[in-house]
């Protein structure tokens, strides 16, 4: 970013609200649909206001039927709008797997390519906030398990700034998972920031002993855990992966080629997981640039619990990355 | 019936039926010699439900209906040759043969599938009418759907959503008396199901499915109370599937002489009643219709026949667009 430029800060909440009004005031085809987006502001107070500027046909409240109106975003794509669909969190599309799965995702391919669907679908994610077992899981990498959709994972304010206009000119379904512990998180954001990207991951800080590869929350705790190696010594590099489905590949193999050494840190489940995913590619795309075995930190494979000391201890953390980081530096 | 008797629409009706029979008797023979495979669901005794709805839509109205879906299809105009080559699993199918018999779709005719979980074409029916009025198009969606969907959470959040924002969705359920192979009285508590629009403040009706006439004038109503912008209709066509639900059922269900009974009530004859009972058709018309349906029948046969397979290397095209702006 040039110098020149002006940036205020801004929460990843207002971020994600002025993407929205960009989006609304660029194309009239672009509507809002969810629980609780108009008369209430938002489950999270992200689309705050909207329903008084933009009125209740394009801020439109859905009653509780994920199912219903997911699968009613998809028509409403086919039919020449442009819907952005949000669900309150991830745990709750769950009900709306099947639009997800056997409809979005599969429509162009089994319609021989005659049917589309610019579809847009948002919610929040991750732990992190006491919401226990069913309002609390990282369940994106689990649906990025699916062929024919995007999937996203904003975590900076620019991206979440950015990311929604771009996915809204994809012609295919793109789901943009947003993790709930970051709403309140302010950063500097450009004044005149807009559009960025959605194929490529990022360096978020650079090192030269160890890659580690995240996305979402978790970058801000390898961020810290970087921070606090460095003072001690090892340069970690952190790799946002931004997009989680398609992977950017080239981006962490080529850091890995310069480091030897990989982490990834990933708030999904252990087995079966993106983690998994990656770890394997490495193995098929860049092991002979491994000192040592891939290596994992991911949240126990547990129901999120509600109190925090358990929540915690099923994540993640600054301290576990910094540790596993060590061990794996001093590893010779 | 007193009712006046259009002898060239009811003629045009009734070879509409007869190509969904022939062109079905024709498939189960195919599947048989494994010229089809995977799932084939007939609808063979239900015709004259998608050719009495089909009668009142025009070409920018869209269509949703299920995997029983080569009747609608053909109805609404899809070419018999595109299907039966899609069933073949043939690229000059209209899928390119990645759907087969399953997954029929057709953005010409605005036809869109096809859809095999049951229930989940409601949903995307309030979405294209949601965006029929949000652009202000006087269109109307017309989903298909059966009596086993009825069951379905869709059903009640589609049904729901579809008059919460007056949209202009006509729900269309054929009601074949079976989900599969279980009776409607073994699913649902209340197997009044038009009486089911009533808890959404929907308009309803109910029609017999098996009188093509019937089916048209309750379809009629339908839409253009719909069209009015009153709103979605839920019609209840009560009807009955003369073969099994798929190739691989043995209707241990069911009697043979319930089958019987209702053959006797089978669309394509009871059109042909009225038809020679108003001394408006002969055996001849109905000889020279036969003979006319059997070339398009065997005509989309040979066009599947002839058909090519799509290049295995292609697999991947189309799981995303090629186009990559929306």
């Amino acid at each position: 970013m040039s110098e020149q430029t002006a940036t205020k800060a801004t929460t990843y909440r207002e971020a994600v609200k002025a993407a929205l009004c960009e989006a609304l005031h660029k194309d009239e085809r672009v509507f809002l649909m969810g629980e609780d987006v108009g008369h209430y502001g938002g489950c999270y107070a992200v689309s705050k206001g909207l329903l008084a500027e933009f009125g209740p046909e394009r801020i439109r409240d859905t009653p509780l039927c994920e199912s219903g109106f997911v699968g009613a975003g998809i028509g409403a794509a086919l039919g020449g709008m442009r819907p952005i669909v949000e669900v309150m969190t991830v745990n709750f599309s769950l009900l709306a797997l099947d639009q997800i799965l056997n409809t979005a995702a599969t429509l162009l391919h089994m319609s021989g390519g005659q049917f589309n669907v610019p579809l847009v679908i948002r919610m929040a994610t991750g732990a992190g906030k006491q919401l226990a077992a069913q309002h609390a899981h990282s369940l994106e990498g689990w649906i990025a398990h699916i062929p024919g959709i995007r999937v996203l994972s904003p975590a900076t304010v620019e991206d979440a700034r950015g990311m929604l206009w771009t996915a809204l000119q994809d012609p295919d379904p793109v789901l943009i998972f947003e993790n709930n512990t970051l709403y309140n998180m302010e950063g500097m954001l450009s004044e005149n920031a807009g559009p960025v990207d959605i194929d490529s991951a990022r360096v978020r800080r650079p090192g030269r002993d160890i890659t580690l590869i995240t996305y979402s929350a978790s970058l801000f705790k390898c961020l810290d855990a970087a921070e606090a190696l460095a003072r001690e010594g090892i340069e970690a590099e952190v790799i946002d992966l931004r997009s989680l489905r398609p992977l950017d590949d080239a981006a962490y193999l080529a850091s890995i080629a310069r480091t030897h050494r990989v982490l990834i840190v990933d708030e999904g489940w252990r087995s079966g997981s993106l983690s998994a995913e990656i770890s394997a590619r490495i193995m098929e795309q860049g092991f002979y640039d491994l000192d040592l075995p891939v290596e994992r930190l991911c949240s126990a494979e547990v129901p999120i619990p509600y109190a925090r000391h358990m929540e915690e201890a099923a994540l993640p953390q600054v301290d576990s990355i910094m540790a596993t980081v060590k061990r794996m530096v001093s590893h010779e | 019936m007193e009712t006046y008797i259009d002898r060239h629409h009811a003629i045009q009706q009734l070879r509409q039926m007869l190509l969904i029979r022939r062109f079905e008797e024709k498939s189960a023979e195919l599947y048989s010699a494994s010229k089809i495979r995977g799932f084939l669901h007939l609808y063979i005794g239900e015709e004259a439900v998608a050719v009495g709805v089909m009668a009142v839509l025009t070409p920018e109205d869209a269509v949703v209906a299920t995997y029983r879906e080569h009747g609608q299809a053909l109805a609404r105009g899809m070419s018999a040759g595109a299907i039966m080559a899609e069933m073949y699993g043939k690229q000059e199918g209209c899928c390119r043969g990645r759907g087969g018999s399953m997954h029929l779709f057709d953005a010409a005719t605005r036809f869109y599938g096809g859809n095999a979980i049951v229930g989940g074409g409601l949903p995307l029916a309030v979405g294209l009418a949601l965006a029929d009025k949000m652009q202000r198009r006087n269109r109307v969606t017309a989903c298909f759907f059966g009596d086993g969907a009825v069951a379905e959470g869709d059903f009640h959040e589609a049904m729901n959503l579809a008059a919460l924002w007056q949209l202009p969705v006509l729900f269309l359920c054929e009601n074949n008396l079976y989900a599969m192979g279980t009776a409607l009285r073994y699913t649902e508590a209340n197997q009044d199901i038009a009486g089911k629009g009533g808890c959404y403040s929907m308009a309803s009706a109910f029609a017999d499915g098996m009188d093509v006439m019937a089916v048209e004038d309750a379809a009629q109503t339908a839409v253009e109370f719909i069209r009015r912008g009153e709103g979605p209709y839920l019609l209840e066509c009560r009807t009955y599937r003369f073969r099994p639900h798929s190739m691989f059922d043995t209707e241990l269900y069911r009697t043979k002489e319930e089958v019987e009974l209702w053959k006797q009530r089978d669309p394509i004859e009871v059109l042909v009643r009225h038809l020679a009972d108003s001394g408006l058709f002969r055996q001849a018309d109905r000889d020279a219709l036969e003979r006319d349906v059997a070339a398009e029948v065997e005509a989309a046969v040979a066009f599947a026949e002839a058909g090519t397979w799509e290049p295995a290397e292609d697999l991947t095209r189309f799981v995303t667009s090629e186009r990559r702006s929306a």
